[in-house]
């Protein structure tokens, strides 16, 4: 097995051992650390399968973490309300059952991430960046008018949601919820790689000419990478709205966007674990920096420029010591 | 709706529209000239704003608030393209990105650090406070209209300084073939740290001339950043003159959207529910325009690369 590989154990193994040994421990609040961290590699894993793979560097992938956000704080505000929604003169009731949640997210993120790929895919590079960053900000100022759902304030849920069988409402469970949920996306990315679409994908982020030689057409593969991608992020957004109650236009910012792509930078660009690792040092900086200064995020920027500017490959490449994973 | 209404308007969303030039000029320039993307520009409106804030309350004087405006954010830009632009030339998109938003973290926890959380204040000079009456009645701000002029007057600078000068030929030498210009004999690493200095000192210019009409405070670069680049895409990625296009459109869409739009919803919608979906549209409208300008043109309005 390569060193990465074994790396990959390892993680998984902490993935396990860390919440067990808080669950023993008693720490109830290492596990919601451990959560948000799962929450968040999972919504860098989505824009893993875009960016990682496709090479689209989306600087607006808050935009499906928020509607996935949205998607859960409105089914559950009417089901806490009682009051159905109306749509064009259909009565919906709300829920606050996960599964119905989840697909709901999947879907109106993986809509929303089609539609804005159709747009955005015909242009490329630094347009490609500004397109998404402002279909982002489109988002988040309509979320801030958006008075029916709390405008700035947001909307907050005062019981977190029921998943079938399970009790949502112990940390240890819906940890457990979201690390099946993060190992199944992963385990979807890995097959995704391998398979001829990935192969595929892959190929017309190196050389689209050829792709289109062959009778592929680029751009096609590009809006499947994309829409894929926003609807996995979607889904982390109605968890991580799921793991606060709470929903509000910030699930839309630019800045979380950028950190999603940080999150993948400080892993590894295009290796399997790269968002979780990413993301599980992020959390951990937050936390500890965090305790130690108030302005940790000086200290985060310059670990930040460090790894951009020389340590490629991130921090699975520092690990496992192979040159970069793509060109 | 009164005329004289309209005018203000109109002459608001142009006063915005020249602020907002002179920070996209400096990032299509940094763009055109060196490929670099420059997620810290809005750091360096806020530099900018901050340092014209200091020193205007050190000396009370406004006149030497906006030299220390122009010299800090000149100073900042040197330094940042010193010590870690240059690093990040011809490196692809995704690490400029990531290291200019690093930038941004690091500028906004200092100034955070330096200065603490509250926002400063810097007034209007008194010489241009006040209203001045125009033709047909219209009152308008001094200071507005002073900005109006300024903006005006830089833009001219620019236009002048990249056309007609021998740093603006070198400038667009540089934009067309690095390797060329240099071997002609020309300092390409000190060009580009002088033009990343007169880009950052436009936009600490810009930064400290709009801090007298709202708070001088840290994030405050952000909103803009993002708006000077829907600019920039709109008038085309690398061309000035698009720049100043673009930033006109958007100044422009976005005053008179905020105010139109819900008077517009109001003519067949209760007033309550017209302003809010007036100002919902009005907060996107500008990001609308730019998906529809780049559906239409890939590349902008004025733009040739891709």
């Amino acid at each position: 097995m390569s060193r990465e590989g074994w790396l990959n154990i390892a993680v998984l193994l902490a993935l396990v051992a860390v919440p067990g040994w808080a669950l023993v421990a008693d720490e109830p609040f290492t596990i919601t650390l451990a959560t948000r961290a799962v929450i968040l590699a999972l919504a860098a894993a989505g824009l893993n399968i875009a960016l990682g793979v496709g090479g689209l560097v989306s600087l607006g992938h808050a935009v499906f973490f928020g509607l996935g956000g949205y998607a859960m704080g409105i089914l559950a505000f009417h089901a806490q309300s009682y009051a159905p929604m109306e749509f064009f003169g259909v009565s919906v009731p709300g829920t606050k059952a996960m599964p119905v949640i989840w697909l709901v997210a999947l879907v109106v993120s993986g809509l929303a991430a089609f539609f804005i790929g159709l747009l955005a895919l015909r242009t490329s590079g630094v347009y490609f960046i500004m397109i998404t960053l402002a279909f982002g900000q489109m988002f988040y100022f309509f979320s801030i008018s958006w008075a029916a759902y709390g405008g700035e304030d947001g909307v907050s849920i005062y019981v977190r949601n029921g998943f079938p069988g399970l009790n949502t409402l112990v940390p240890i469970q819906f940890y457990g919820l979201c690390l099946v949920v993060l190992l199944a996306v992963l385990a979807l990315t890995a097959a995704l790689m391998r398979s001829p679409f990935g192969l595929a994908l892959n190929a017309a982020r190196q050389a689209p000419e050829r792709v289109r030689a062959v009778g592929l057409d680029p751009v096609r593969l590009r809006l499947a990478a994309f829409t894929l991608s926003g609807a996995v992020t979607g889904l982390a957004g109605a968890l991580f709205a799921d793991l606060n109650r709470f929903v509000s236009p910030s699930m839309f910012s630019w800045q979380l966007s950028g950190e999603f792509i940080v999150f993948i930078i400080l892993g590894g660009t295009a290796r399997l674990f790269g968002p979780v690792i990413g993301a599980a040092i992020f959390v951990l900086m937050e936390h500890w920096l965090g305790q130690l200064s108030e302005y940790w995020h000086i200290w985060f920027g310059l670990l930040l420029l460090a790894v951009t500017l020389w340590g490629q490959g991130g921090v699975i490449g520092l690990l496992t010591g192979r040159a970069k994973a793509h060109d | 709706m009164s005329p004289t209404l309209i005018a203000e308007q109109v002459l608001n969303g142009l006063q915005s529209g020249i602020m907002l030039f002179l920070m996209a000029a400096g990032l299509t320039l940094i763009f055109g000239v060196m490929g670099l993307i420059n997620l810290a520009h809005g750091s360096l409106y806020m530099v900018g704003a901050f340092c014209a804030a200091a020193t205007a309350a050190a000396t009370g004087s406004y006149a030497l608030g906006l030299v220390g405006a122009l010299a800090g954010a000149a100073a900042a830009g040197a330094l940042i393209e010193l010590a870690v632009i240059r690093r990040l030339y011809g490196r692809d998109h995704l690490d400029q990105v990531l290291a200019t938003f690093a930038l941004i973290l690091i500028f906004s926890e200092g100034t955070r650090w330096l200065f603490g959380s509250f926002p400063l204040y810097l007034d209007v000079p008194p010489a241009l406070s006040g209203p001045v009456t125009l033709p047909f009645g219209i009152q308008y701000p001094l200071y507005r209209l002073t900005l109006i002029g300024a903006g005006l007057a830089l833009a001219a600078a620019l236009f002048w300084l990249i056309g007609r000068t021998r740093l603006g030929i070198r400038i667009r030498a540089g934009e067309n073939d690095r390797e060329m210009i240099a071997a002609l004999g020309v300092n390409i690493d000190a060009l580009y740290t002088l033009v990343f200095a007169l880009g950052a000192a436009l936009a600490g210019l810009a930064g400290a001339l709009v801090g007298t009409l709202q708070s001088v405070q840290v994030g405050m670069g952000e909103p803009v950043l993002i708006l000077a680049f829907v600019t920039i895409v709109i008038g085309g990625i690398g061309s000035i003159r698009g720049a100043l296009v673009g930033a006109l459109l958007v100044g422009l869409t976005g005053t008179l959207g905020s105010v139109f739009l819900p008077e517009f919803f109001k003519l067949f919608m209760p007033p309550s529910e017209a302003t809010q979906t007036g100002s919902a549209l009005a907060s996107m409208a500008i990001y609308i325009l730019m998906a529809a300008v780049l559906v239409w043109k890939p590349t902008g309005l004025y733009g040739v690369r891709t």
